[in-house]
């Protein structure tokens, strides 16, 4: 058996030469692998374990459904301009295309008083997270919610905001943990948390599918207000919502001058991989000393970062279409359909299933049991691949989160099973 | 700070937001010298200015517009793409403030400090800078024809091959069978197996040893990240301006000092025409990591076979770690390595980060590549590669798939013919740009290896001569300070632009400096 050549060096003592640079602790201080490369490996593993199986996806949050026409005849459409004298483009602006910036000003923060040059196109939220640590230094505190999506956490660890992972609690040390469960709402207890510089905060949640009311964002705009602190709001979810909460941080009064906010093309116009997205810096956030945040936010995107593809970017215009926009809907209505199979599934076998309403994630409590555990068990026993809530923090213990994005009859197939299993 | 100063029209530019609450930002621009020079307006409402840098706000203090004293920076949003801005001629301003009742008396600030690296920087990245002057200059004469061998960018159409690819990808997208995800972070498989035996078949390094991503530019700051800030770094002065403002903002740096122009902490290396432009390496102190780009941004200079072993051994003695940008690699006509990687022992000091954008016109586009060898280690023995693998699974998500499936038609025989053929036009124009300067009786260096010219004007300040050039030729180029104080005095032309543009810019300074 071929042993890699990397382990080769660590067991060998050094094996010729090695450099005199020292790792970077942070990076030392990260536990294991990043979430879902590690549900990618599980997967694989299965997959070489059981080849015949099929293996139904319902982990990973990744969009299944084709884009709309409208929009990738946009992408070609702009593929091809770059080929004629005419159509040809460079470096775009840093920020983004101005046309972009003002439709999604337009389409998504009319009546809020955001101006399109607040407006700052990206290659996607996860890219965004780690461009905003990158602003925000090591010097800061950080609270998260207790679960939540892992690239808050991980990128706060590789940026020097936190101390050493604590086995004992399955928590960073310096980093607030906001637990959110059942009993609060799924919404920090604010009355209970000490303050932070910054507060990241995602509603719709991933992973628990909970939409923050009015009420809950009214009172963490005050919390932030009143504590000088920063909001990283993710809305990245916002066009799954089916209620009347919130989409927008900055839909609540004073939101402008406690908030930036983070959102996607991702799980809205299937654009996982096509990579595109967006973060708000008002212009009235403003640091102690009276420095607006925009101003140092634009130096990071103009030296961290060279724009978002002007092919991506060709695409989120039509996205932003009157036609475009209709068409992703459709795709959406789909997905939301698949979390109400879901939903139903879970129900029926007499367990208790959260979100799913006003996200594309449903948060499954098995009381008693160990995350990991049930993942292990559905994964062997239906070929189901979910996410195990302690994926996402301590908090996440006794819950497996299940996605709806997936092909009908995948979602029709995995229900059948998950009724064979669980019954 | 001034509160009264006087109005010339005549190189004027602005741009006014008007806020909710009653505040004014009126950026003003007025290219004279280096900076920009105190205005007066006469406001109604009687608002008095106060003048920054190059940043103007006004303090609303008549009771006419609020009670407020809140004062807003705005951030400028000028479109420096956008050349047709036109701007209306008077003699004198009178901007009448329409007052709204403010939402809130006072403006909230947050209790968090400002990053202290984010202070650090002195004024903006460069090339923003010369986009602005550009625009600015543009205002100024709307009938100027104003021609760009400044920023390096590209402008020649991507061959049909190539965006026939990524077109394909794009409608494939709407198909069930052709609809893709997430991809891989490190990059789809094929594109990256192809990169590996396109660029470096012969010097043992594999697909898994690639990173795709989207562009040298943000690999330059995921690896600074990945570093972290308890390591000390050396550049190249003079070199391009993200190695050293990527360190700053990480945490690497000291203070920066006005009187050599140098942030504390760096290990700057000159690289002049005394010195070939490769530095002295026995005045070089030791340093973690060794930012080194060849062929060079900005200088041209390609390294020779001898010089890169040189580096490497120093490197290796020393226990540094070598970034090498290789971003012009395609542009080199002789013999000079194209990667650190054809030097023996590379692959236990260097990471080399590549591009796309000069090769196949991407700089819009977005693609390109690290390559981080499975023998780096730190110095406790853990794989660099493994850091940087877990960097772009979690800060990064990969490079757009369209994107990418450029990348794979650049890299069959059709597509890197068609690279070949681009990269020979911008060749030429190099020899043209070239050949004026020397005619004209100027040092010259870089060009033959590079799409940058290098041109020496000894004794001058940069900036001056780069106004000069813009305000009397109306052709951009980027003064050389702006890469590290060694290139102050020199001028870098890039060769990047339409035929007829170029031969037009060439036959401007002939005129001026015959």
């Amino acid at each position: 058996m071929l042993i890699p050549r990397i382990y080769l060096a660590l067991q060998n003592g050094r094996v010729g030469h090695g450099t005199k640079v020292p790792r970077n602790i942070n990076m030392e201080r990260l536990r294991n692998g990043y979430l879902f490369s590690e549900i990618c490996r599980r997967e694989l593993e299965h997959t070489q374990k059981y080849p015949h199986a099929k293996l139904i996806k319902l982990g990973i949050g990744d969009t299944t459904e084709p884009i709309p026409d409208i929009i990738t005849s946009a992408m070609a459409e702009h593929a091809h301009a770059l080929s004629t004298i005419r159509g040809y483009r460079g470096y775009g602006a840093e920020q983004g295309n101005m046309e972009l910036r003002n439709a999604i000003a337009q389409t998504f923060y009319r009546d809020m008083g955001i101006k399109a040059n607040e407006v700052f196109v990206s290659d996607g939220a996860q890219c965004d997270i780690s461009r905003i640590q990158m602003l925000l230094g090591s010097n800061v505190t950080v609270a998260v919610q207790d679960p939540s999506f892992p690239a808050y956490m991980d990128s706060s660890v590789i940026i020097g905001q936190s101390g050493n992972f604590k086995d004992e609690t399955g928590k960073y040390e310096n980093i607030l943990y906001m637990n959110c469960g059942p009993e609060s709402n799924f919404f920090p207890d604010l009355s209970n948390t000490p303050r932070t510089d910054i507060i990241f905060l995602c509603s719709p949640n991933n992973p628990t599918g909970h939409a923050a009311s009015r009420q809950q964002l009214e009172q963490l705009v005050e919390f932030a207000k009143a504590n000088g602190s920063i909001i990283i709001h993710d809305s990245a979810y916002a066009a799954y919502i089916t209620d009347e909460s919130p989409r927008s941080i900055f839909e609540i009064p004073g939101g402008r001058e406690v908030a930036i906010e983070i959102s996607s093309f991702s799980k809205f116009a299937g654009f996982t991989g096509v990579r595109l997205g967006w973060t708000v810096v008002p212009e009235e956030l403003l640091y102690s000393n009276g420095f607006p945040v925009i101003k140092d936010y634009n130096r990071i995107v103009c030296t961290c970062f060279n724009g978002a593809s002007s092919i991506a970017q060709a695409g989120g215009l039509a996205c932003l279409s009157s036609d475009g926009y209709l068409a992703m809907n459709a795709v959406l209505d789909y997905y939301k359909e698949n979390a109400k199979i879901i939903i139903d599934t879970f129900t029926s076998l007499g367990l208790k299933v959260y979100g799913g309403k006003n996200a594309p994630y449903m948060w499954v409590h098995f009381p008693g049991l160990r995350s990991w555990d049930v993942f292990n068990e559905i994964l062997e026993k239906t070929h189901i691949i979910t996410v195990p809530g302690t994926g996402f923090g301590p908090g996440g213990e006794g819950y497996i989160r299940v996605s709806a994005f997936g092909h009908r009859e995948s979602v029709i197939e995995a229900s059948r099973r998950l009724k064979n299993l669980l019954k | 700070m001034p509160s009264d100063v006087a109005l010339s029209r005549e190189n004027l530019g602005f741009q006014i937001t008007i806020f909710e609450n009653g505040g004014v930002v009126i950026k003003l621009f007025q290219l004279s010298e280096n900076t920009l020079e105190a205005l007066t307006l006469r406001i109604e409402t009687g608002v008095s200015v106060s003048a920054s840098k190059n940043m103007y706000s006004l303090m609303s203090s008549s009771p006419s517009i609020s009670s407020s004293s809140s004062s807003f920076l705005g951030q400028t949003h000028f479109d420096s793409r956008n050349p047709n801005a036109r701007l209306p001629t008077k003699d004198s301003w009178i901007c009448k403030c329409v007052a709204t009742p403010p939402t809130e008396t006072t403006a909230h600030t947050t209790k968090v400090s400002r990053n202290a690296n984010m202070a650090k920087l002195q004024a903006g990245y460069l090339f923003p800078e010369i986009a602005r002057r550009r625009s600015a200059h543009m205002l100024k004469y709307p009938d100027g024809q104003v021609i760009s061998l400044g920023i390096g960018d590209t402008t020649e159409p991507i061959p049909e091959v190539i965006t026939f690819g990524m077109a394909k990808k794009a409608h494939a997208l709407s198909t069930l069978e052709g609809y893709s995800g997430y991809g891989a972070e490190q990059g789809e498989k094929q594109l990256r197996a192809a990169i590996a035996s396109t660029y470096y078949g012969d010097l043992s390094l594999e697909e898994s040893d690639i990173f795709v991503s989207d562009g040298a530019k943000s690999d330059i700051s995921r690896l600074q990240v990945m570093f972290g800030s308890n390591v000390t770094m050396a550049v190249q002065d003079p070199s391009y301006p993200a190695y050293v403002d990527s360190s700053v903002i990480l945490g690497q740096t000291g203070q920066f000092q006005k009187d050599v122009e140098k942030y504390r902490k760096i290990e700057y290396m000159k690289c002049n025409p005394e010195n070939g432009f490769f530095p002295d390496l026995s005045t070089v102190s030791r340093t973690d990591i060794i930012f080194f780009c060849s062929p060079n941004n900005p200088t041209g200079n390609a390294a020779t076979r001898e010089q890169l072993t040189r580096l490497v051994q120093f490197a290796k003695d020393n226990g540094s770690i070598l970034v090498y940008d290789s971003a012009y690699a395609m542009y080199i006509s002789d013999d000079s390595p194209r990667s650190i990687f054809e030097i023996p022992g590379a692959k236990e000091v260097a990471i080399e980060v590549s591009s796309f954008s000069k090769y196949a016109g991407f700089t819009g586009v977005r693609l390109g590549w690290t390559v981080v060898p499975k023998e780096l280690l730190y110095s406790d023995g853990f794989p660099v590669a493994k850091d940087f693998n877990r960097i772009v699974c979690t800060t990064f998500n990969g490079a757009s798939n369209i994107s990418q499936a450029g990348g794979l038609a650049c890299l069959s025989p059709e597509g890197l013919e068609a690279m070949h053929k681009v990269v020979s036009f911008y060749k030429e124009n190099t020899n043209i740009i070239m050949e004026t300067f020397i005619s004209l009786g100027f040092s010259v260096y870089g060009g033959k290896n590079s799409p940058y010219v290098w041109v020496h004007f000894p004794g001058q300040s940069s900036w001056d001569v780069f106004s000069e050039i813009l305000e009397k030729t109306h052709v951009v180029t980027t003064p050389g300070s702006g890469f590290g104080p060694a290139g102050d005095g020199f001028i870098r032309v890039c060769a990047f632009g339409h035929r007829g543009n170029v031969l037009e810019a060439c036959k401007r300074f002939k005129q001026l400096y015959k």
